[in-house]
């Protein structure tokens, strides 16, 4: 059967699925993307730069967040984007079954400033020693304290240690309130499964090993970790109930859990900060390092990247497409372009965080002004301060299976399912077999 | 040929072409899919049963077939009661309430089931929605719908009982046919309301019954757009539920398009198809023994 015979056929034996990249073009100076928006002057000052050094070039910005579904589709039926904008994490999936292209050339012929990436970044997009995509947005994660909560459980905000696990569970506890069967306060929310990279980190293990292909979720730190994580969040309520509560916020406005004193404490990306310097400038926050057991800083960093499709059309566009939009003077114009709309609006601006850390030395130290509102001025020298201690999942063959399997491991364990160690030790198989599947 | 013939074959023609080239072909190709081991990206490698064969060994296979049996299980009786329940409402009432009465039980089928799957994530949560307020009006502390594995299943089995406009058309056209003068004749000889239902109407539509009851119980094993808009349609929502709303079709998108295990993907397919098929003979066997025909024949 031929490849793309068999692609339509799968296409369409799921009918409820549908989507290609678009109708067919003849190949030229054109560039089309997907999963990338116009939400803001960040995307439209940097899209506006790539136009007017490659005026040739007719740009079609596909709307819509990233959707795999489309963009496998679109892969397998020969009528790709000529540029994807995706999650890092799902490069090595891709990139081990050859839908994104490797960039080697790409990168040595338009000599993008490799360097200038933030290492964890760097090391994101890179699989099997080659490059698959260009970072963009880099996402930090802090601790982010509700100071009236604090003071309610007889604490200074800007004391709290994550370092102590002893100590850290009593502070849960103290910070949380219910009221007869319902959750008023969640203590400390230290977002499970999700952060479970994280929560292992600062026990002192990795998940997987640097090159990808070993798992080592049912490590004896990872156990620990994960056993700790689940008793925060059992003394405080138990998941089920917890997580009934957590759905209900509204984590982007006005009526954010900090603002509405819904969370004692909660680990959380930088944006969520950012988010809040928007909508609720007056909050009373205060913004640390998630430190490890040792009491150094823990990071776990995420983002978007830049790849390029296999039988992409227009290759070379898309090289140029991905370098402007990564440099770091294309990043400096964005960010004094949003500096200058949040002073026109009399808004904090916490900056852009970007892959960038060229960008982000003139970003922070040229551009950013303190604003006044000291919650977020220090926000913004905490994440700064943090952004070093920077450290990612190693990209995998099987980077969507090794995640789905610890995931839904931390899920069997939050509700009551299996002991950690169990759980972990059939993540631990369920990964390693789909690592190995994928490398073979 | 007859030119009348020849004039019907040309007008079936346009959907001859479309069952050939969107369904019958697609539906080969993935069968022979299934027999290889297939990316998406590259060339499908020929597997043998391999896939088949995996499939017994899957644990999720045996946790997505359970819930997605004990979905239908518990949707079809179900939705098909409340829906005869709201036709024998319809069918009492005359006049022009009657028209807009039908248009309203009718809305819920208009509404887009990824909307519905997100309101019903709202209505349903334990902390705050509408069903569990609705609950502690009486007393009763509603479970958590949502995130308690012992009551997702439940949750979405309420949730599908929200659409039920379509049944209830099906049923109340039926009900609408029934003779009147057989429910007069069986009054003037004395039966009473439940016997004439039981004797009379039941009977009468059943063949309406029959075709909803094999409708729904395809539609219950195919269940995939509100369940994977409640409990998939991120990563946050995957966290909570486990595998309690893991229904079949979601487990098959999620190796095709996740893991990009598609020729696995087109087995699961083949075997779901397969075991519909099988459900509907079964159904079709039954119903030749429960269904009445007005003509005499029967199914």
């Amino acid at each position: 059967m031929s490849r793309s015979a068999a692609a339509v056929a799968a296409m369409l034996l799921l009918t409820a699925c549908g989507g290609v990249g678009g109708p067919s073009r003849p190949a030229g100076e054109s560039l089309t993307t997907m999963g990338f928006g116009l939400p803001d002057e960040i995307a439209t000052v940097r899209v506006d730069a790539f136009k007017k050094a490659y005026p040739g070039v007719t740009v079609r910005i596909n709307e819509g967040a990233f959707d795999e579904q489309a963009f496998l589709s679109a892969v397998a039926s020969g009528n790709p984007p000529d540029v994807v904008y995706l999650a890092r994490e799902r490069l090595g999936s891709y990139a081990a079954r050859g839908a994104i292209q490797p960039l080697d050339d790409c990168v040595s012929r338009e000599s993008i400033p490799t360097g200038d990436f933030y290492p964890a970044a760097r090391q994101q997009v890179r699989y099997d020693g080659h490059w698959y995509g260009i970072p963009e947005f880099s996402n930090s994660i802090v601790l982010i304290v509700n100071d009236r909560a604090a003071r309610d459980a007889g604490i200074d905000p800007a004391s709290v240690d994550t370092s102590d696990w002893d100590r850290l569970a009593e502070l849960a506890r103290k910070m949380t309130r219910t009221d007869g069967g319902k959750v008023e306060r969640f203590g400390f929310n230290p977002k499970l499964p999700e952060f479970l990279p994280l929560w292992a980190k600062a026990n002192g293990a990795d998940l997987l090993s640097a090159d990808g292909r070993t798992a080592g979720l049912d490590g004896p730190a990872v156990v620990e970790a994960m056993t700790y994580a689940n008793r925060l969040v059992e003394s405080q309520g138990g998941w089920k109930r917890l997580k009934a509560f957590v759905d209900t916020w509204d984590f982007f406005g006005a009526r954010n859990p900090f603002a509405e004193d819904q969370v004692g404490m909660m680990l959380g990306e930088q944006f969520l900060v950012s988010s809040m310097a928007g909508t609720t400038p007056d909050v009373a926050i205060t913004v640390l390092p998630f430190r490890g057991r040792d009491g150094q800083p823990v990071n776990l960093v995420g983002g978007n990247a830049w790849a390029v499709p296999k039988g992409a059309r227009n290759p070379q566009a898309a090289c140029r497409w991905m370098k402007t939009m990564t440099a770091a003077e294309t990043w400096i114009a964005a960010a004094r372009a949003r500096q200058d709309k949040r002073t026109r609006e009399g808004k904090v601006n916490i900056g852009t965080f970007t892959g960038n850390a060229r960008a982000d030395e003139t970003i922070f130290g040229e551009i950013v002004r303190p604003s006044g509102k000291a919650p977020f001025d220090a926000a913004v020298r905490t994440i700064r301060a943090v952004q070093p201690a920077g450290f990612v999942v190693p990209q995998s063959p099987a980077a969507a299976e090794f995640r789905k399997a610890w995931e839904d491991a931390g899920t069997r364990v939050l509700l009551g399912g299996q002991k950690p160690a169990d759980a972990l030790g059939r993540a631990q198989a369920e990964a390693q077999k789909a690592i190995d599947g994928a490398a073979s | 040929m007859r030119p009348e013939t020849r004039w019907a074959y040309v007008f079936v023609l346009p959907w001859l072409i479309g069952l050939v080239l969107f369904q019958l072909g697609p539906m080969l190709a993935s069968l022979a899919l299934s027999f290889t081991e297939y990316d998406l990206i590259s060339s499908p490698e020929f597997a043998g049963t391999a896939n088949y064969a995996r499939m017994a060994q899957d644990p999720k296979v045996a946790v997505a077939i359970g819930n997605t049996v004990l979905y239908t299980a518990l949707h079809v009786p179900l939705a098909i009661t409340l829906a005869l329940g709201l036709a024998l409402m319809l069918n009492r009432i005359g006049g022009r309430g009657a028209g807009v009465f039908r248009t309203i039980f009718y809305l819920p089928s208009m509404t887009p089931y990824v909307a519905v799957g997100v309101l019903f994530l709202f209505l349903l949560n334990g902390q705050a929605g509408m069903v569990n307020q609705f609950l502690g009006l009486f007393g009763v502390e509603g479970p958590q719908w949502t995130t308690d594995p012992d009551w997702i299943l439940p949750g979405i089995v309420l949730m599908s009982l929200w659409n039920l406009g379509s049944t209830t058309i099906i049923l109340f056209a039926a009900l609408r046919n029934v003779p009147a003068e057989l429910a007069e004749a069986a009054m003037i000889d004395g039966a009473g309301a439940w016997a004439r239902f039981r004797r009379i109407t039941l009977p009468m539509i059943s063949p309406a019954l029959f075709f909803v009851v094999i409708i729904n119980t395809i539609a219950s094993l195919q269940m995939f757009d509100q369940v994977y808009a409640m409990f998939f349609g991120n990563q946050v929502t995957q966290q909570a539920s486990g595998d309690s709303a893991l229904f079949y079709v979601v487990y098959l998108f999620q190796q095709a398009f996740q893991f990009l295990h598609m020729g696995y993907a087109s087995a699961l397919a083949w075997v779901l198809f397969l075991v519909i098929a099988l459900i509907t003979l079964v159904q079709w066997k039954l119903g030749g023994r429960l269904v009445h025909y007005e003509a005499g024949e029967r199914a």
